[in-house]
């Protein structure tokens, strides 16, 4: 007498998982494009932005980062923004940093009087700096003591 | 004055026209006359208003082609078409002053711009239009100058600028320059369109001359 509701309950949990996988293996190709249940809460992306004080150097030869924004600066073969500041020619005018003397260096060690070609787009090298996660997974350390 | 008038004789253009001027009417009433006036000044008034309105907005603007495909594809992604708070300036807002009369000044010079369009065309091929973009920037920039950055101020004043919430670098800046009584163009060209070569030097020139330096 007691092994029938053993059985039936056996019975009922054996249903049960089956139910419960098919269920699953049916819901898996059905993904909603949101990828979160309905009552989930899914957080928009962080937008890092500007980070203005002046970041320390990580490696000596690093070119400084740039501490503002420079959305839209034109950079190209007939101006270029940042020079409009830090040009020495406007630099003092407008309280900005000087390019350093390797700037005005061409190729061949001739001192100039305008930017080298060589260093004319200034955001090869310079960028914008922002607090925001690495974006690819790396090993750097700093060779700073900071 | 009458007496050159003989009977029957028909006078000359200039006198009927001088005639019509200072003769009262005969056949209708003075009320309709003022009123057909009134109602005439209104339609035209109003007419010559909403003609000139035609005339200032974008889709205006970009129906030439050298608006088009040159400043307008440049304006297109500046801060002034996109950003965070949605207003957006087109180019009456900054390129047509708001009071009247300055208007009208500017809506007569641009005749000479119909005449480059359609004459010369000056400027109906990109790299024409680049050939002569430090003269047209020049003059704008003059204007600007002039003007104390007049139309940059319908919308933005220092007076309204709170410059504790903006970047450390803009709000010193704004500072110095209230201080030195600078206008927006000072700093700001090329905010909307590409700048030409030696952009700098020209608009400094360009300063100095509105000063009298």
């Amino acid at each position: 007498m007691t092994k029938k509701p053993l059985i039936s309950a056996l019975t009922a949990t054996a249903l049960l998982a089956a139910g419960l996988a098919f269920a699953q293996s049916a819901a898996s190709p059905v993904e909603s494009l949101r990828g979160a249940q309905v009552d989930e809460q899914v957080a928009v992306e962080d937008v890092f932005h500007q980070d203005e004080k002046r970041f320390a150097r990580s490696y000596r030869q690093q070119p400084p980062l740039v501490p503002h924004s420079i959305d839209q600066y034109q950079i190209d073969l007939k101006a270029n923004r940042c020079l409009s500041c830090h040009d020495w020619t406007n630099a003092g005018e407008r309280n900005a940093p000087t390019l350093s003397m390797t700037h005005y260096m061409d190729r061949n060690g001739a001192q100039l009087d305008h930017v080298a070609g060589t260093r004319w787009f200034c955001n090869q090298c310079h960028v914008p700096q922002a607090d925001a996660p690495a974006l690819v997974e790396n090993t750097f350390e700093s060779s700073g003591k900071n | 004055m009458t007496e050159n008038n003989t009977k029957g004789e028909r006078p000359g253009f200039f006198r009927r026209v001088w005639n019509f001027f200072t003769r009262p009417a005969v056949a209708i009433a003075a009320g309709t006359l003022l009123l057909a006036g009134v109602v005439l000044g209104v339609l035209f008034w109003g007419g010559f208003n909403w003609a000139m309105e035609m005339t200032n907005n974008e889709e205006f603007c970009i129906s030439c082609h050298e608006m088009r495909d040159n400043v307008y594809a440049e304006y297109e992604g500046t801060v002034h078409q996109s950003n965070s708070s949605g207003v957006r300036a087109t180019c009456p807002d900054c390129h047509v002053p708001k009071e009247w009369g300055p208007k009208v000044v500017r809506k007569i010079q641009a005749s000479y711009e119909l005449y480059g369009h359609f004459i010369t065309g000056v400027i109906d091929t990109p790299e024409k239009f680049d050939a002569h973009r430090l003269d047209m920037a020049t003059s704008v920039w003059t204007a600007m100058k002039k003007t104390d950055s007049r139309e940059c101020r319908n919308c933005h004043d220092f007076e309204f600028m709170d410059f504790t919430l903006q970047e450390n670098r803009a709000a010193q800046n704004h500072q110095a320059a209230l201080d030195q009584g600078k206008t927006c163009i000072d700093c700001h060209q090329g905010i909307a369109h590409r700048l030409p070569e030696d952009y700098l030097n020209a608009y400094k020139d360009v300063a100095a001359r509105v000063e009298g330096r």
